[in-house]
């Protein structure tokens, strides 16, 4: 699966687009496959402050939780429903399933992130290793 | 339809369910196993399984005395006869494996024999109807028992002190930890910190969270072992203790146990021992000897009461003299006269882990392991559990991989690395051995070995079995290299195959309701009709 | 050594494939210094008969043949033969914690069925396998109710068992939860007035028994009111099962933290029983414990699997719902048979059966000079407070020497309970049993044995 040219990644296999000032996170092809079918969601409140690095929620197989890091700071704006009914979403179409958004109080941070290019090479680092 | 061979003799490339072995499948031969629905399925308005003596008091109108806390209906608690009790559970039972049908050898869970004679005392009367407050004067005998097993308990593991109250391995960890704890707030500083081997069963870290100490994780070295150079640079004066599974998960005895106790000492921290692998001990070695502060005893690995399909367990906690004020309450005491009383007044006491003992049942059982087997029993105990789990490694070290060379006592732990290239893991040969008639062993676990078969054959297997489980073991191995899918879809023998846990999972199905015929809870694919599918549906309820 | 299947041939054969020369070179890992090189202090090895011989003697010098007056969370019910005949069967007792499905469907089976029935007599939407008793379970329960709110302070009626709320204080003290105690009125429930004062909106839970320490049944929905109008959560924890036979469930509640041991477990002076922890299935994700489900196999066949195991400790280590491992399988199977024999019909009659023994006894007993029942206006179940003119040390002297215990003294947990006591009736005490502890009540100068 390619990764998207206009989303930002993490280390931690998050993936993030920009719009404005707000910022749509989910979780990376590399990670839904390496954690196999997700079982459940746990995402945070709208309202809810996050944090860049920090966990703000997690997603769980049958036999592992994998915790979700935030690539920004901000205040959660939306959290995506369908993945309490859904969590297959994740599987079937990772970069299109995302799990929350966030005003982003910090907009700078987004520079810190990888590029679809740099997170390629990452992973295809972490697969050899 | 296959054909099923019956003799082992001419089993030689047999099929059971269309699935080819490579060798001969001594152990086993399939058989009809009885079909049988849930209880709810079986039950109809009017069958009885029970009668009352007649009241021989006045009859009472609950409507009268209860006012609107009286309940109307019992929703759909089953209605059957006892014959149909008995074919219910008694089928139930022929769809599960059992030690008593063979060898068990799930690593660090220690699945030996369970006595019989351990079931009949337990169940005397006097013992199994004694009432935790009857009065102390018509206690002694139950009280006794428990002062036998605490003398037993504190000789084997060389402890000074102990409490029986923890219900289970678990229970025991957060008692010690309580301990820990305790000892050091009344030297003016509970400490922050926890350091956990990353080897340890992940009841360690649960537990030191829930009793408020953050959790540092401690690497082991290249021989699986802890990393003393490591150790010495974490351990400060925030650390609260170590703890650490002795031998450790992969069934090797931290040889420098002295220096880790030491190390730890010398900054106040105290040394945890999870008693988890004790039966590659009793007998041979003491923990109290070696520098363990505390440490809890799994009674149903180490001492024989049963598993009981996951419990009950009891995790007495044993500890040194500076600790004993900690103990939780009550505890047990001789009076000048001999007879036992229960002491209330501890004022360091971390207080009650449980009310009133424990498990007492599993104290029973317990004691009469220890007292059918004395000294020289325990202690050749030990020495076939770590002969078996050496033997099995001897026979089985050409074909599977053994990440760690160090000598082992009562389990040895290989990797799948090998079959691996087969596209075999550690799970699918654990799904296979299921085939050959043999529980798998612990899969995946400790997690500094990739892919883990763990495996802990216990004192209770002779060598007959254990012949028959290497051969299993080695046919695996040969089947990953001529015929991987064989083993990818195994098990093949059984009742039912490999389960949808994902569906399982993502839409919960945790009890049963009536209206059947509706969608399957967890697939496309259609239910047969002997076991009709299970319906979520929430009706309204009065009760 | 009868439990060793090894002949000193076997041994020898093994030693030789090994490639060592004896026994003592496998233990070499062990510093010398602390190899053991004698016997272990212990009793000698000792053959059935006589292990059989010593439990005897030891059961006999407890209340073997006493009539009992006992409850207080352990209660005294008829064990059904056939509990017995089945749980002794080795591929129910010789089984572990059913992680292989395919060859542990008969335990999940039955887990699945417990949960069922737990469900169908709490009125709660789901339960769990079991916990390990009832008092760990009130502990679990408050810590789960934190999870869920997210708050840290918990609202706890004194006339939850006491040795559940002294589990429950040691399980809190390092989880940064307070506690504030609420008394009970002159009716033996919760005093409403303090309850409604005592609950703020920082108020995780409140944690009421019902029926009571005191054997008095709470008014769980108007409780229940006063908790959820703050967002708190109401925790009933039931310690005699058998009430749910008769008194209506507490439907009211988020979480219902049941002890099972009425249903069919021994006594066993105070262990194995079986907690079980029933809930709202909104609060799945927070629950402790072991859950069966139900699914399908790979031909679409029914079967069954524990699930949403990402909870518990051995995946989620320091951040587990509670550091809980084993659970109460084998005790709960016991309850779960227990059900199905009394089933739908049973269940209310047996606990009818209760209900009248103890009206019974209750008024038999206050009858005698100088006694009263407390509470007395209040709904029961099995259980009632006894007030005597004398100290219920003095009367249940004189009950030993015939051969009865009676009430349990209260004044330890509750001092201006002075001369109260706490009894129980249940089926197992006949109508002979109860007018001759109320003629020793009655009668002062009756011989006595000393009550300690």
């Amino acid at each position: 699966m390619t990764y998207p040219n206009s989303y930002r990644y993490t280390r931690e296999h998050e993936w993030l687009q920009v719009e404005g000032a707000i910022g749509t996170v989910g979780i990376t092809d590399y990670a839904q496959n390496s954690l196999g079918d997700i079982v459940f969601v746990d995402a945070p409140k709208v309202g809810d402050k996050v944090e860049a690095g920090k966990v703000f929620g997690s997603v769980e197989s049958v036999k592992a939780v994998s915790d979700l890091y935030s690539p920004v700071s901000g205040t959660v704006t939306a959290v995506n429903q369908e993945l309490v009914t859904a969590p297959e979403k994740i599987n079937t179409g990772p970069h299109q399933a995302w799990i929350v958004k966030v005003q982003l109080s910090n907009p700078s941070e987004v520079d810190a992130l990888l590029s679809s290019a740099d997170y390629e090479k990452f992973i295809a680092e972490e697969t050899n290793a | 339809m296959a054909t099923e061979t019956i003799t082992p003799s001419n089993a030689t490339a047999s099929e059971t369910n269309g699935a080819p072995f490579v060798g001969e499948r001594s152990k086993v031969s399939s058989h009809i196993s009885q079909n049988e629905g849930l209880i709810f399925e079986k039950s109809s308005p009017g069958k009885k399984a029970y009668r009352l003596a007649p009241l021989d008091v006045p009859a009472i109108d609950p409507r009268a005395l209860l006012g609107k806390h009286a309940r109307e209906d019992l929703g759909l608690l089953p209605e059957v006869s006892e014959i149909e009790i008995i074919r219910h559970f008694t089928r139930l039972s022929t769809w599960n494996y059992a030690i008593d049908l063979g060898m068990y050898p799930l690593g660090s869970c220690t699945m030996k024999y369970n006595p019989r004679v351990n079931e009949t005392v337990a169940r005397l009367e006097g013992i199994a109807d004694a009432h935790p407050y009857q009065p102390e004067s018509l206690s002694q005998g139950a009280m006794r028992v428990m002062w036998m097993l605490q003398e037993c308990l504190k000789e084997i593991t060389g402890m000074d002190s102990i409490t029986l109250q923890p219900a289970a391995g678990a229970h025991g960890e957060f008692t010690g930890i309580l301990l820990v704890r305790a000892y050091h707030e009344s030297k003016g500083n509970p400490r922050k910190k926890i350091l956990i081997p990353d080897s340890a069963h992940g009841t360690n870290p649960a537990t030191a969270a829930i009793c408020g100490y953050q959790v540092q994780n401690l690497k082991s070295n290249s021989d699986g072992m802890v990393d003393l150079a490591e150790l010495e640079q974490l351990v400060d004066e925030e650390t609260a203790a170590l703890m650490l599974t002795n031998p450790s998960t992969i069934g090797v005895f931290e040889s420098e146990i002295h220096k880790i106790a030491d190390i730890l000492h010398s900054k106040g921290a105290l040394l945890y021992m999870d008693g988890a692998n004790m039966n590659a001990l009793v007998g041979k070695t003491r923990p109290g000897d070696f520098g363990v502060d505390v440490m809890h005893l799994n009674l149903h690995k180490t001492f024989s009461t049963p598993h009981g399909g996951g419990g009950p367990g009891s995790g007495p906690v044993a500890c040194k003299k500076i600790l004993e004020p900690f103990l939780p309450t009550p505890v047990l005491a001789e009076k000048p006269d001999n007879t036992l009383t229960f002491n209330y007044d501890r004022p360091q006491s971390v207080g009650r882990v449980r009310m009133f003992y424990g498990n007492y049942g599993m104290f029973v059982r317990a004691l009469a392991y220890i007292l059918a087997n004395g000294p020289d029993g325990l202690r050749q105990t030990t020495e076939d559990a770590v002969l078996n789990a050496n033997y099995i490694r001897a026979k089985l070290e050409d074909v599977y991989e053994l990440p760690y060379k160090t000598p082992t006592l009562h389990e040895v732990v290989f990797s799948d690395r090998r079959q691996t290239r087969n596209g075999v893991k550690t799970g699918d040969i654990a799904k296979r051995l299921i085939d050959y008639g043999f529980h798998p062993y612990t899969t995946s676990f400790p997690m500094i070995v990739a892919g883990a078969l763990m495996i802990e054959p216990t004192e209770s297997e002779s060598k007959e079995e254990l012949d028959q489980f290497i051969d299993a073991m080695r046919q695996i191995a040969r089947e990953a290299e001529e015929n991987p899918e064989i083993i990818l879809h195994a098990p093949h023998a059984t009742r039912v195959s490999r389960m949808d846990e994902v569906a399982a999972a993502r839409k919960p199905v945790l009890r049963w309701k009536p209206n059947a015929g509706a969608e399957s809870p967890a697939s496309e694919t259609a239910a047969s009709n002997a076991n009709p599918p299970l319906v979520p549906a929430t009706p309204a309820k009065e009760y | 050594m009868r439990y060793l299947p090894k002949s000193p041939t076997d041994r020898a054969a093994m030693l030789q494939d090994i490639g060592v020369s004896s026994i003592g070179d496998l233990f070499l890992s062990i510093p010398a210094e602390y190899r053991l090189t004698g016997d272990l202090n212990i009793p000698p090895q000792m053959g059935e008969q006589e292990i059989v011989n010593l439990f005897r003697v030891a059961a006999d010098r407890n209340a073997n043949g006493y009539a009992s007056f006992l409850g207080a969370g352990a209660y005294r019910h008829y064990r059904p033969v056939v509990i017995d005949a089945l749980v002794q069967r080795g591929e129910f007792l010789t089984s572990y914690t059913p992680y292989q499905a395919e060859i542990s469907q008969g335990t999940l089976q039955a887990i699945f069925e417990f949960q069922t029935m737990i469900c169908e007599l709490t009125g709660m939407e789901i339960a769990n396998a079991s916990m390990y008793d009832g008092s760990t379970g009130a502990a679990e329960s408050v810590m789960m109710a934190a999870r869920v709110t997210r708050r840290s302070h918990m609202v706890v009626a004194s006339t939850v068992h006491p040795e559940y709320r002294e589990v429950l204080k040691t399980y809190a003290q390092h989880q940064g939860l307070t506690k504030h105690v609420v008394g009970y009125g002159a009716d033996g429930r919760v005093d409403m007035k303090a309850l409604e004062v005592a609950i703020t909106d920082q108020t995780a839970c409140v944690l009421i028994q019902s029926p009571n320490f005191f054997g008095v049944i709470e008014d769980v929905a108007a409780i229940a009111e006063l908790a959820h109008a703050k967002g708190a959560l109401l925790i009933v924890s039931i310690a005699e099962a058998l009430s749910l036979g008769i008194v209506r469930p507490p439907t009211e509640a988020d979480i219902v933290s049941l002890e099972a041991q009425s249903f069919g477990v021994a006594i066993s002076y105070g262990g194995p029983y079986c907690g079980v922890l029933a809930c709202k299935e909104k609060f799945i994700r927070q629950m402790p414990g072991r859950l069966t489900g139900a699914t399908v196999d790979q031909q679409g066949r029914r079967g069954f699997v524990l699930t949403l195991s990402t909870r518990e400790q051995h995946i989620r280590r320091e951040k587990a719902t509670s550091n809980i491992c084993t659970n109460q399988a084998l005790v709960a199977l016991m309850t779960c048979i227990y059900l199905t024999i009394y089933g739908k019909a049973g269940m209310r009659e047996l606990a009818e059966q209760n209900l009248a023994k103890t009206h019974y006894a209750a008024q038999t007993l206050a009858a005698t000079p100088g006694s009263k029942l407390l509470f007395a206006n209040s709904p029961r179940f099995n259980e009632f407070v006894l007030d005597t003119a004398e100290a219920p040390d003095i009367v249940n002297a004189r009950l030993l020497r015939h051969k009865m215990i009676g009430g349990l003294p209260l004044s330890h947990w509750y001092p201006e309970l002075k001369n109260a006591s706490l009894w129980c009736a249940t089926e197992q005490n006949s109508r002979t049993q109860i007018d001759a502890a109320a003629a020793v009540i009655a009668d002062k100068h009756a011989p006595a044995l000393a009550y300690v």
